[in-house]
């Protein structure tokens, strides 16, 4: 979510009350956004350094509050200190809008673009600042860092229309750089923001592209080099009258919501709002821009009501959904649907039920009538296989061993090359993006959780008895989503000696508690009806020679290898850092369901 | 918890090859009370306590403690006492010399005594210089401080405060305190000790020893003896209580067994758009081998399990006429959601923006467990009714790991479905819930969430903080999400959710989420860990 700083005093001024730091955090709560932190109780240097600031976190889709003026006017709204305005259209004077011509060219990089002009803006530190800080924070947000969308914003006085958006080959785009003094073409513009802190991760949505994206005036004067920088030559001071804002994105919506955005929060200290023709026969994207005129939807009254508890008439109805900056055509006591306008700032609604919570906020979420509506009945069950695992989680811990949780990722080594294990490429889940080594698979078994828990636990006194039981994770190439988990039991000892006849024991006494009947390898295998386990002894690199065996099982007529268990190679307690013998067994629960 | 060794009281202590416990009894025969100080001056203080400790348990001494302090020579006034002070060594050396050159003094009385000697001397007026060399003023003196020093030996006390502060700067005597006991004959006293049993067994009780056998008595200050218990880990004692909590309200429990999902369940289906920052690489595990989901489809297995575990509900509300089900279309909600997402669909407008189906079959690890109550609602469009579905399993983030963050964690959530909900019945339900482990008057906070609308932060007070904390998330799903489903309008849907370990932490104390998950936790905080009771404390 972002975070809003805006001047304490200036809210409060435009708020018309001076509120304690508790009532303003009241309020935010019940608007729905959250007041992280009021800076004139703070002691740091760095904030007594300025007026005092309310930082305000503000929910992701509310685009409409990432400035001080969006915050402010909602407030005010939502406090009944104003009605919403409605912002409108005025051409110029001479009736010649300004024109935005795109060419086909930049269908390869970055096709759209849209517009507007404020003209006669009077802007002062505070506006200049907060205009250009909205910017940054649409481009953080909405923009994606400025993949989807980005935002230039010139003097118009110092171009002259009309103007073009095209790609042109980097070596062909020479300008100075916003606030750079060096002529430089796209390619060096590139090396030169390589290193740096603020541009340089952006400069990576169009390096690549032969084509890099421009926008220039009729005299070929370059304005800027979308989603990257502006040009010197056309920026924007204190003393511009008037502004020229272009929006170049690759997604439709969204260059619209990025205009409607700096229009309402800046249209106010315009003189007036003034569209731009956009020249786009290609895509079809001809029009003038921006469209200011609220969208149109209808509510229903009794969803309304009935998702709220709250049974209103539609007059009280509309009275309450202004304050969240609707408006909302007047409608008889009877009516069944209202009309709604919603504003430009409020491109978050997609559905009545977004209506509906507004509703709910205006006419407060805690004073909303607690009552659960109905009494219906249920019936609990629990899923098998965690009734299975709590079952023997139960029964190894009343045997004396411990239960541990370690991670679920874990490094490919941890899984495999430790534990003397092959990869056969097709068992592990692969992460495509961890952020360190120790998570790049999903394990496939439980045995490097058990090791590792032990290798922090080597403080303590030995015997160490520890059990998990969990999911592992394997590929499978069957299923709709490629992998399937699979519940495990694994158990570890280490002592000062192997501790083999621990962890056989153990195994006994679960089969014991799962009804499984020890059996001989002879009985088991003339006789799949024979219900019960048997051992047979395994060559498992994992193990000691001699030392390690399957757990085979005979279960409704089939029969199962379910397990291993065994002394660990001597070559595995030094990968894990283990100073004495360890015995483990692990076996799969699946087939007990 | 009481010191003392474990067990009975131990068994005799034999000191310096003595019985002192024996010698103990002896003495008191003939003198009572009698002064350990006085009467077994060379026995550590320790040695004569354990064996006063022993008779004492057994009734046959009584005894005082007292303490006092006692000043002790250090090595160099030990010194003193036998060779005489450093200025009465030089008076003495000046005297059999007649006359001693002061430079050559160090060589007859030491360098030592040559340093500190001279200046006391020439202070009591017992040498004086001539020239280069000293010679003698007093043809007698007496050396006091070696007499101090002597009668300090000999009765470990000074009543001269002043002086013993001298003495102790001068780095001539130290103090300590002692302990001393005066002993007297208790109501058993004997002059043995008699024998004793230390256990009831079974041949004292087919002999019938037991009736006048002499019970060693039981130290009740020490443990007893250890259990080598086994333990469950106290994350899942909390899962425990929770799960109960939701059986409890009638909950049928998810089938969570798949770590792996896709794009579709995880994000799309949840009407996350494919832009959202939640589908970051930074924020979510992508996988890359297997590379890539098929499209939604059935999946018998987990329909088996769930037709199991809704067998209970099935039966129980029969009625006569059999209900009908609506097979569900893979394919239709497939491109529900596409609609949905791409052009507005189900009265929305959507987020219009080129969905990509390949983005939607990418396989992630789930960044939540919403993806199975995702799943199990499109399976409950088959027969819309009545229903309440929970889940806790491990979910995973790719997040920079810190104290309160993990890469994996997990999740609570709880899932109902019925017909003309109210979101004032959502608070009453939490409240309930949250009721059961202790937490009293929620407040609920408007949020975004992509999936619920509205979206409620849940707040609870914390006394012990002494402040509102959030406590979990909740809210009503969206209509974007449930018809593309085939979920009839007025089948509303309750989501809520909360992490086990952020409660946990809270509940126990516990502040890095490190100590708690994972393979760095404490095999003896889990094994101490008392049983989890939500309700109690």
């Amino acid at each position: 979510m972002p975070t809003i700083s805006v001047d304490k005093a200036a809210l409060f001024a435009e708020l018309g009350k001076e509120y304690t730091t508790e009532e303003f955090d009241e309020l935010c709560f019940e608007f729905g956004i959250e007041l992280d932190e009021d800076t004139s109780q703070s002691k740091k240097p760095e904030d007594l350094a300025q007026p005092p600031q309310l930082k305000i976190e503000i929910p992701a889709n509310r685009y409409d509050m990432l400035c001080f003026e969006g915050i402010a006017l909602n407030l005010r709204v939502f406090l009944e200190k104003q009605k919403l305005p409605k912002w409108s259209l005025t051409p110029p004077a001479s009736g010649q809008l300004e024109t935005i011509t795109i060419k086909e060219e930049t269908m390869k990089i970055r096709p759209l673009c849209s517009g507007v002009v404020l003209r006669g803006i009077k802007f002062d530190q505070a506006r200049y600042d907060s205009f250009i800080g909205l910017q940054d924070k649409l481009h953080q947000n909405l923009a994606r860092q400025r993949t989807l969308v980005s935002i230039g914003t010139h003097d118009l006085d110092m171009v002259k229309g009309p103007f073009t958006y095209d790609a042109l080959p980097p070596e062909e785009i020479e300008f100075v750089p916003l606030n750079q003094t060096k002529m430089m073409d796209g390619k060096q513009l590139m090396e030169f923001y390589e290193k740096d802190k603020h541009l340089g991760r952006y400069l990576h949505i169009i390096r690549d592209s032969p084509v890099f994206p421009v926008i220039y005036d009729a005299d070929k004067t370059v304005l800027s080099l979308p989603p990257i920088i502006n040009g010197n030559y056309s920026k924007i001071t204190l003393d511009t009258k008037n502004v020229l804002v272009e929006i170049t994105a690759l997604d439709k919506t969204k260059v619209e919501i990025v205009n409607h955005m700096i229009v309402a929060m800046f249209g106010g200290y315009a003189e007036s709002i003034e569209p731009i023709n956009i020249i786009s026969p290609h895509n079809k994207e001809s029009r003038e821009a921006p469209d200011l005129s609220p969208r149109q939807m209808q509510a229903e009254v009794d969803y309304l009501n009935q998702v709220t508890g709250l049974g209103l008439p539609p007059a009280e109805i509309s009275e309450l959904l202004e304050r969240m900056g609707y408006t909302v055509a007047p409608a008889k006591p009877d009516d069944k649907l209202l009309d709604v306008a919603v504003p430009i700032t409020r491109a978050d609604v997609l559905h009545q039920c977004d209506i509906m919570e507004d509703l709910a906020i205006a006419w407060g979420f805690n004073k909303l009538p607690r009552f659960y509506p109905n009494k219906s009945a249920a019936v609990a069950a629990p899923l098998p296989i965690n009734k299975l695992g709590d079952i023997v989680r139960f029964e190894a811990a009343a045997s004396g061993w411990s239960e541990v949780m370690p991670l679920i990722l874990c490094s490919h080594e941890e899984n495999f090359e430790w534990l003397n294990r092959k990869d056969n490429g097709g068992t592990a889940i692969k992460l495509a993006n961890p952020k360190t080594a120790e998570y790049q698979i999903v394990r496939t078994s439980l045995l490097p959780g058990l090791l590792k828990t032990i290798n922090s636990n080597r403080h303590h006194a030995v015997p160490i008895k520890v059990f998990e039981v969990s999911d592992v994770g394997f590929i499978d190439l069957s299923k709709e989503r490629k992998s399937r988990n699979e519940r495990h039991f694994a158990a570890a000892i280490m002592g000062k000696t192997s501790g083999f006849e621990q962890v056989h024991g153990l195994l006994d006494r679960l089969m014991l508690m799962l009804n499984s009947a020890f059996i001989t390898r002879e009985e088991g295998l003339k006789n799949e009806k024979l219900e019960g386990y048997w051992i047979e002894e395994v060559d498992d690199p994992t193990f000691l020679k001699g030392h390690s065996a399957t757990i085979k099982l005979n279960i409704e007529g089939k029969e199962h290898t379910i397990g291993v268990f065994g002394i660990l190679h001597p070559s595995v307690l030094h990968k894990f850092e283990l100073p004495y013998p360890v015995s483990t067994v692990e076996i799969n629960l699946e087939v007990f369901l | 918890m009481a010191g003392g060794t474990r067990g009975p009281v131990p068994v005799p202590l034999e000191a310096q090859n003595r019985n002192v416990t024996q010698d103990v009894l002896d003495l008191l025969d003939t003198k009572s009370p009698l002064q350990t100080s006085e009467d077994f001056p060379s026995i550590p203080q320790p040695e004569i306590k354990a064996a006063l400790d022993r008779l004492a348990s057994r009734s046959m001494v009584q005894y005082d403690t007292h303490e006092k302090d006692q000043v002790l020579l250090t090595k160099e006034s030990e010194t003193i006492v036998a060779d005489g002070s450093h200025e009465y060594k030089v008076w003495d050396a000046v005297k059999q010399a007649g006359k001693i050159p002061i430079k050559e003094l160090p060589k007859v009385v030491g360098a030592d005594s040559a340093k500190v000697g001279q200046g006391n001397a020439f202070k009591n007026k017992w040498i004086k210089k001539d020239g280069d060399s000293l010679v003698l003023v007093a043809e007698e003196v007496k050396d006091t401080t070696r007499d101090i020093l002597k009668d300090i030996q000999e009765t470990k006390a000074l009543s001269d405060t002043k002086l013993l502060n001298d003495l102790k700067k001068r780095k001539l005597v130290t103090t300590s305190k002692v302990l001393s006991y005066s002993v007297t004959k208790g109501p058993k006293y004997a002059k043995e000790i008699p024998v004793e049993v230390t256990d009831l067994t079974a041949e004292m009780l087919a002999s019938g020893a037991w009736e006048t056998a002499n019970f060693k008595p039981y130290n009740f200050n020490a443990l007893g003896s250890s259990q080598n218990a086994g333990a469950l880990h106290p994350l899942n004692k909390v899962r425990q209580e929770f799960r109960n909590i939701f059986f409890n309200q009638g909950f049928v429990e998810m089938p969570t067994g798949h770590f792996v999902d896709s794009g579709f369940w995880n994000f799309d289906a949840l009407f996350v758009p494919q832009q959202h920052p939640a589908r970051d690489m930074q924020d979510t595990f992508f996988i890359s081998d297997p590379p890539k989901a098929d499209k939604p489809r059935s999946d018998p297995e987990t329909e088996a399990q769930m037709d199991a575990m809704e067998a209970g509900y099935n039966r129980l509300f029969a009625t006569a006429e059999k209900r009908s089900t609506k097979p569900r279309d893979y394919e239709q909600y497939f491109q529900n959601i596409k609609e949905v997402h791409q052009n507005g669909a189900f009265g929305s407008i959507g987020y219009r923006y080129p969905w990509s189906e390949d983005e939607c079959l990418r396989l992630v690890l789930r960044t939540h467990t919403t993806a199975v109550s995702t799943w199990v609602l499109h399976r409950l469009a088959e027969d819309p009714r009545p229903a309440r579905y929970f889940s806790i399993d491990r979910v995973f983030r790719n997040e920079t790991v810190d104290a309160t963050h993990l890469a994996e964690f997990h999740q609570i959530e709880g899932v109902i479905a019925d017909f003309g909900l109210t979101l004032g019945g959502l608070m009453r339900f939490l409240e309930d819930f949250f009721s059961k482990m202790g937490i009293e008057n929620l407040r609920f906070k408007p949020a975004y969430n992509p999936y619920t609308e509205p979206s409620m932060e849940v707040f609870g007070y914390h006394v012990g903080l002494g402040k509102w904390v959030e406590i979990g998330n909740s809210g009503m799903f969206r209509p974007e999400m449930l018809e593309p489903m085939g979920l009839p309008r007025d089948l509303r849907v309750y989501g809520f959710g909360l992490s086990l370990e952020r409660p946990t932490m809270i509940k126990y104390g516990v502040s890095n989420i490190r100590e708690l998950l994972g393979h760095k936790v404490d095999l003896g905080f889990i094994e101490s860990n008392a049983a989890v009771r939500l309700d109690k404390n």
